[in-house]
């Protein structure tokens, strides 16, 4: 049973989705040109979720990828939520105030985020009013914070994590009357998700990142070559200071059972997660909590499971680790995956794939006779070989596209093989997650004249 | 390699053997970098100067210079023949499709090949002959209608089999063909070296050639060319000429009062090859293969091959300037599709070794044909440019009619569909230009049927009408960026796509416009025809009056309300222009004209009218909608719908009346239909147009009413006998040529333009007659159509060409119009033609090649019109145009 191409393709691009900063009278002041983002699930439903927007009231874009686990509500609830808390993180204490009056009196609030949204990228719309109280409540509290400082986006990112994993640890605990929204808060709560976080202001780039996605920038060296600069941890066990950093935060005598297998206490793979409150309350406060909660969430096996040599919660945290660059104009291309791609595909690759891709769909090097003896039945063999391969390359029109063919596809040769692709694609629901993970992919390209000019 | 490709195409040679021309040139080439070189200073004026050391303006230098015209300086930003005349592949082609062209493509020929014994520059002037290839029948056809009118001008052309071809020329690979064009003398030049003999004859007659010297603008004074402004001082002049081919579009707007030269540059590649082992002969015949988009013509024992695109690359739109065009880049990717049909049609020289693939900037026109003539704004000002790539092709020609027409006041041949004053400011517009010669530069290979129309660049300009119209199936044309319907698909009746419509035979249109002409005749239909040109003018005095009385033939001092059909004429009687005036007052006149005649006869009239702030000039254009109703129950719609009596005794023929039509009053209805139906034109304020459109289509269901487009029209004027300016008339043509003689008032009692003209035409006879045919052994479903532009035959002999055409439903026949001369049977002169000449004669018409029988008539079938209308009613309406 094979699938056609044309068949392979339909499923690849089914969540695909392409955003292109607008020029403002044939010019484009935007660092950013714009970004192709798709994911590709193996889990059903897929368990990853991507967001991008634009700031209104501040300048700059936002763009994530988060990889849920153990469901995806939590994922789902961050992928909705951690723009706002960033947006509001970084608003200055007028506007703050200014959207507060708004909601008191109840004029019409000054538009936050610009979503770029795949039609399959979907908000809850029975949280919405939940999510936004929360939301009110912390821009409240930043209004009587007022520091009176400008904000640092470092310091709002971190701020922003934090919070937002407070809130959805908050909600769980205290409920809701509504009995949806109170097994949702619960399921957001106890399923788990990280986050990779891009900011892009100009030749500022934060990446905050939570978890074990990754944002790797792709760098055009002057010979025309591709390589990859790593902008993000990752936090699991294969980072030393991860491993050393939650050893520090607990007594010697959990050493040994802290990292186990590769995971937290023997069970988590990501070091840092938004939910996952069973690695995060105490047993008596989930114990109180799964009791007082609704039936489907006592009959679940998992919630239930307290997790062993469990002394000292919390033992995750949402905080993020900020890195910040300086864009330069070589820095053409940033990409934001989920662990999935990343297990499949070396980083240097991953550079070297969209690298060739981006400038292929642009320009690709003419052919010039020169000097050289070339007969026309060369130069029309070298032609038809070239209009050959522009068609392939043009098969894709979205870079993560690309990306995810080569990862699913690719044979030892590092060249996409129809059969190998047609076969990961059709591999039953149960199996495909034994083979593949989901990969959620942005891949976010650059202005380097508009960088250049900074 | 591009060094060899310099020396080979421009012989520096020349120079030498003649000093004068180095004295005040210098010597750029041999000079080293640095020493700039000494230039002769610019006259301080000049009769006429021209800008662009081309083909063009190297051939208008010689031929002013020629008549007698010596007084001329000729300015050339880089050096001579540096621009796209240097790239030219040389190929001097006559095979062209419109019998102008044609004629400026022989004579250049003939110029070309007496040009080095003229001047002792060698041309490389080779006769070697033109194949054009056909893949497809219908591209034959194409070919064999060619080949017909180059025939019946004594171009020798003969249709060929596959099998002759490869006689011809070896390396073509036949299997494809169905047939082919062979002209044994087309010829081969270098293009540059032309130009330098051109130039070389035109300084010996003494015109002054200045090169390294740019035109920054020239200067206009009371609508007057009065001097040049270049990077080396000031020349004033009484003519300028832009020549200056891509850039002559930026230089028309570098001054202050803008010339509009409508053209556009695209790039153009070909390919340049070393010699073959066994090198190919230098009088190999060149080969055109449209099907395959490509030329191929020997060059220096190699081959030379371009070829037209789907896809050009048009360039400049920004309208960057620069001196010469330096090497652009080469796209050999873009050449890829010319590339492989080359290797197709020669599969031999697969092992041929490239030597370089140029890119060539060629400028191209909206529709297909160059630009020449005098700017309607600035008088002095004359423009040659914009050649389609066909520029070696039409240098000569092109050159000595723009110096006839500036020495003369007009060239010895009818060049409208070359005439700039075609295009107005609406075709200058950057987006429309870049976007046009897109479809153009493909189209000089597409096949070219009856009846298309450009895609691009169009619903520019509209009637209010134009959603109403196309929601109810209307299909457009387009006419001076005007849309027009060209006929109502009735709802579920699909016509074919647009490739697949393309037809030589009867069309897929056929019996829809059969059903318009019906309701036509029967009933009564609606055709919107706001795309007339419409001017008034009004005096304070009688200025209006007697100025028009001398600028029209007929009388226009007529009763207030009365319409009056009338030639503008010229000095030789030829119609400039045909028109219906409508007195509004007495002292105020409403005129009406063809769509393209906006900007020449504004210009005409401006040239001529007195400079009287008491007259005035005004075009209304867009100020109304003009809806005709034709058919014999038009007058019952009307009436109705006006509570006035429309009948021919309240309102006769030829009347016109400002009324009310529903709720809308100040109406301007006449009663003309420009078919010779009975019907009325309602001149609407634009704001009135729906209302009266609505209520003229609802009161007229009762009566049958529906819309009609102008394929309609064009089949009952035509069977009418009507003759139509821009197609059957033109400045060559007089009132008494085309029997309209009732429309000159010779003795109006003042003089008129024309008159004398007339006057002698009227004692001596005419020398050619519009007569009109009817096919009689045609069968309109198996056979091909008619269009325009077939020789007529008369006892055998070539008489004359058809100027249109149309299938007449009334008649169930075809019929062409056409003129008839009297070739005098042994010296070719031409002879007085009588009616005995005409009504003595067997006719046939060649379609393609192929003769049909035909019935000539100098007048309409009576027996056509409706009943109750008297004969000279009848001829005072026998007029028309589309």
């Amino acid at each position: 049973f094979y699938l056609t191409p044309p068949q392979v393709n339909s499923i690849l691009k089914a969540n695909e989705y392409s955003f292109k900063v607008p020029e403002f009278d044939g010019k484009n002041v935007s660092s950013v040109l714009g970004f192709d983002s798709n994911q590709l699930p193996a889990n059903a439903p897929i368990e990853d979720r991507r967001s991008a927007a634009t700031c209104l009231q501040t300048r700059g874009m936002l763009l994530g990828v988060f990889d849920g686990h153990a469901g995806c509500a939590c994922a789902q609830a961050v992928s909705e939520r951690l723009f706002y808390y960033i947006a509001v993180s970084l608003l200055p204490h007028e506007t703050l105030l200014e959207i507060e009056n708004a909601v008191e009196s109840g004029r019409a609030l000054l538009p936050i985020l610009q979503w770029h949204k795949h039609p399959n990228d979907y908000f809850s719309k029975e949280a919405s009013k939940l999510y936004f109280n929360s939301l009110r409540t912390y821009w409240q509290e930043l209004i009587d914070l007022n520091s009176g400082e400008t904000t640092d986006v470092r310091e709002a990112l971190i701020n922003a994590f934090k919070r937002l994993d407070n809130d959805i640890s908050l909600e769980a605990q205290v409920g809701d009357p509504n009995s949806f929204l109170n097994y949702l808060v619960l399921r957001v709560a106890f399923s788990g998700a990280t986050a990779c976080v891009a900011h892009v202001d100009g030749v500022d780039l934060h990446i905050a990142n939570t978890g074990d996605s990754r944002a790797m920038l792709g760098v055009q060296e002057e010979d025309g070559s591709w390589s990859a600069v790593n902008l993000s941890y990752d936090h699991n066990a294969q980072n030393e200071h991860e491993v050393k950093r939650v050893k520090m935060e607990h007594p010697k005598s959990e050493e040994k059972s802290l990292v186990k297998q590769d995971r937290l206490l023997g069970l988590l793979m990501p070091f840092r997660a938004f939910g996952d409150v069973k690695f995060k309350w105490s047993i008596e406060l989930q114990k109180r909590v799964i009791e007082s909660g609704p039936d489907q969430l006592n009959d679940n096996e998992y919630t239930k499971f307290i997790p062993p040599n469990y002394y000292t919660p919390p033992y995750l945290t949402a905080e993020p680790e900020v890195i910040h660059h300086k864009l330069r104009p070589q820095d053409k291309f940033l990409v934001l995956a989920t662990d999935g791609l990343w297990e499949t595909m070396h980083r240097q690759d991953v550079a070297r794939i969209v690298g060739e891709y981006l400038t292929g769909v642009h320009h690709q090097q003419p052919i010039a006779v020169g000097g050289y003896k070339v007969t026309l039945g060369q130069m029309h063999g070298l032609l038809t070989e070239r209009r050959a391969r522009i068609s392939s390359v043009f098969e894709d029109q979205n870079a993560a596209t690309h990306l995810i063919r080569h990862a699913v596809g690719n044979n030892e040769f590092g060249t996409v093989d129809h059969e190998r692709l047609s076969k990961m694609l059709s591999l039953p629901e149960e199996l495909a997650r034994m083979y593949r993970d989901d990969i959620t992919i942005i891949v976010v390209q650059f202005n380097s004249h508009v960088i250049g000019a900074y | 390699a591009a060094r060899m490709f310099l020396r080979v195409l421009s012989d520096i040679q020349w120079r030498a053997a003649h000093p004068k021309w180095r004295r005040m040139t210098s010597s750029q080439r041999s000079t080293s970098t640095t020493a700039e070189p000494h230039l002769v200073s610019l006259p301080a004026q000049a009769q006429v100067v021209i800008c662009g050391g081309g083909i063009m303006g190297t051939s208008v230098a010689y031929h002013l210079s020629k008549m007698g015209w010596k007084d001329v300086v000729l300015l050339e930003q880089g050096r001579l023949a540096a621009g796209t005349t240097r790239f030219c592949a040389g190929i001097v082609s006559t095979a062209r499709p419109t019998s102008i062209e044609l004629k400026m493509a022989h004579y250049s020929n003939q110029l070309y090949q007496q040009l080095e014994q003229e001047t002792g520059v060698q041309t490389g002037y080779m006769k070697t002959g033109s194949i054009s290839l056909a893949q497809t029948q219908d591209r034959l056809i194409s070919l064999k209608r060619i080949a017909s009118s180059l025939n019946v001008m004594g171009i020798p052309c003969e249709i060929i089999s596959p099998k002759k071809v490869v006689q011809l020329h070896p390396l073509i690979n036949i299997h494809d063909l169905v047939g082919a064009m062979y002209v044994p003398e087309d010829a081969l030049v270098s293009s540059a070296n032309v130009s330098l003999a051109l130039a070389t004859a035109a300084s010996r007659n003494g015109v002054q050639i200045h090169e390294r010297t740019s035109v920054s603008h020239v200067t206009i004074q009371k609508g007057r060319v009065t001097g040049v402004e270049t990077d080396r001082g000031r020349i004033q002049c009484e003519y300028f000429v832009n020549c200056a081919g891509q850039w002559a579009y930026e230089l028309g707007h570098s001054g202050e009062e803008p010339v509009h030269i409508p053209l556009h540059a695209c790039e153009h590649f070909y390919l340049l090859t070393h010699p073959l082992k066994e090198p190919l002969s230098s009088s190999l015949p060149t080969v055109v293969d449209p099907d395959g988009r490509i030329y191929i013509r020997n060059w220096q024992g190699g081959i030379l091959s371009g070829g037209f695109e789907k896809n050009p690359k048009p360039l400049f739109t920004e309208g960057r300037n620069q001196l010469e065009i330096q090497n652009l880049q080469e796209d050999w990717d873009h050449f890829g599709p010319l590339l492989s049909a080359l290797l197709r049609r020669m599969p031999g020289l697969e092992a041929l070794q490239i030597m370089q693939l140029v890119n060539c900037p060629e400028s191209f026109t909206p529709d297909m044909r160059c630009i020449m003539g005098e700017s309607p704004t600035a008088r002095g000002y004359f423009v040659l440019a914009g050649m389609n790539s066909a520029g070696i092709s039409y240098g000569g020609g092109a050159g000595k009619y723009l110096a006839e027409w500036m020495v003369n006041g007009y060239p010895s041949e009818n060049v409208w569909p070359l005439d700039l004053k075609r295009f107005g400011t609406l075709q200058s517009s950057r987006t429309f230009l870049r976007h046009r010669v897109m479809e153009v530069m493909p189209l000089m290979c597409d096949l070219k049927v009856p009846r298309w129309d450009f895609q691009t660049g169009r619903q520019l300009r509209t009637s209010p009408l134009y959603d109403r119209l196309d929601a109810q199936g209307a299909r457009w044309m387009e006419k001076h960026g005007f849309e027009r319907v060209k006929y109502f698909v009735p709802p579920g009746n699909d016509l074919l796509d647009l490739d697949h419509s393309k037809t030589f035979y009867k069309p897929d249109w056929f019996d829809i416009v059969g059903s318009e002409v019906k309701c036509c005749k029967e009933a009564v239909c609606v055709i919107d025809m706001s795309s007339f040109t419409k001017f008034e003018i009004s005096s304070t005095g009688d200025q209006a009056l007697e100025s028009l009385q001398y600028l029209f033939s007929n009388d226009l001092d007529v009763p207030v309300g009365h319409v009056v059909h009338t030639g503008m004429l010229n000095e030789k009687g030829g119609y400039e222009n045909d028109c219906s005036i409508a007195r509004l007052s007495k002292r105020s006149f409403f005129m009406i004209s063809p769509t393209d005649q906006q900007v020449h006869c504004w210009a005409w009239l401006k040239k001529r009218l007195p400079d009287d702030s008491n007259l005035t000039m005004e075009d209304v254009t867009w100020k109304y909608t003009a809806l005709n109703l034709i058919g014999p129950r038009a007058v019952d719609v009307l009436s109705e719908l006006s509570y006035a009596p429309m009948t021919a005794e309240h309102f006769p023929s030829l009347f016109c009346k400002e009324m009310s039509v529903g709720y809308a009053n100040g109406i301007r209805v006449m009663s003309i239909t420009h078919t010779g139906e009975p019907g009325f034109v309602l001149y609407i304020p634009i704001e009135y147009a729906l209302h009266v459109y609505n209520e003229v289509m609802n009161m007229g269901q009762k009566y049958g009413i529906r819309n009609a487009g102008y394929y309609a029209l064009r089949s009952l004027r035509i069977e009418k006998f009507f003759a139509f300016w821009g197609q059957d008339l033109d400045a060559f043509t007089t009132p008494m040529e085309c029997g309209r003689e009732f429309q000159v008032k010779l003795e109006k009692g003042m003089q008129f333009l024309g008159q004398e003209a007339l006057l002698e035409q009227k004692q001596n006879g005419v020398y050619k007659r519009f007569t009109m045919f009817i096919l009689e052994d045609h069968d309109t479903d198996m056979d091909l159509w008619p269009w325009w532009g077939e020789p007529i035959f008369r006892n055998g002999r070539y008489v004359g060409k058809t100027t249109s055409s149309a299938y007449s439903y009334t008649l169930e026949r075809h019929v062409c119009l056409g003129f008839v001369h009297h070739f005098d049977e042994k010296t070719g002169e031409e002879l007085v033609v009588t009616t005995d000449f005409i009504n003595q004669g067997e006719y046939e018409i060649d379609i393609a090649g192929q003769r049909f029988q035909a019935k000539a008539k100098l007048y309409p079938f009576s027996s056509l019109f409706t009943q109750r209308r008297r004969k000279d009613e009848v001829e005072l309406s026998g007029y028309q145009r589309e």
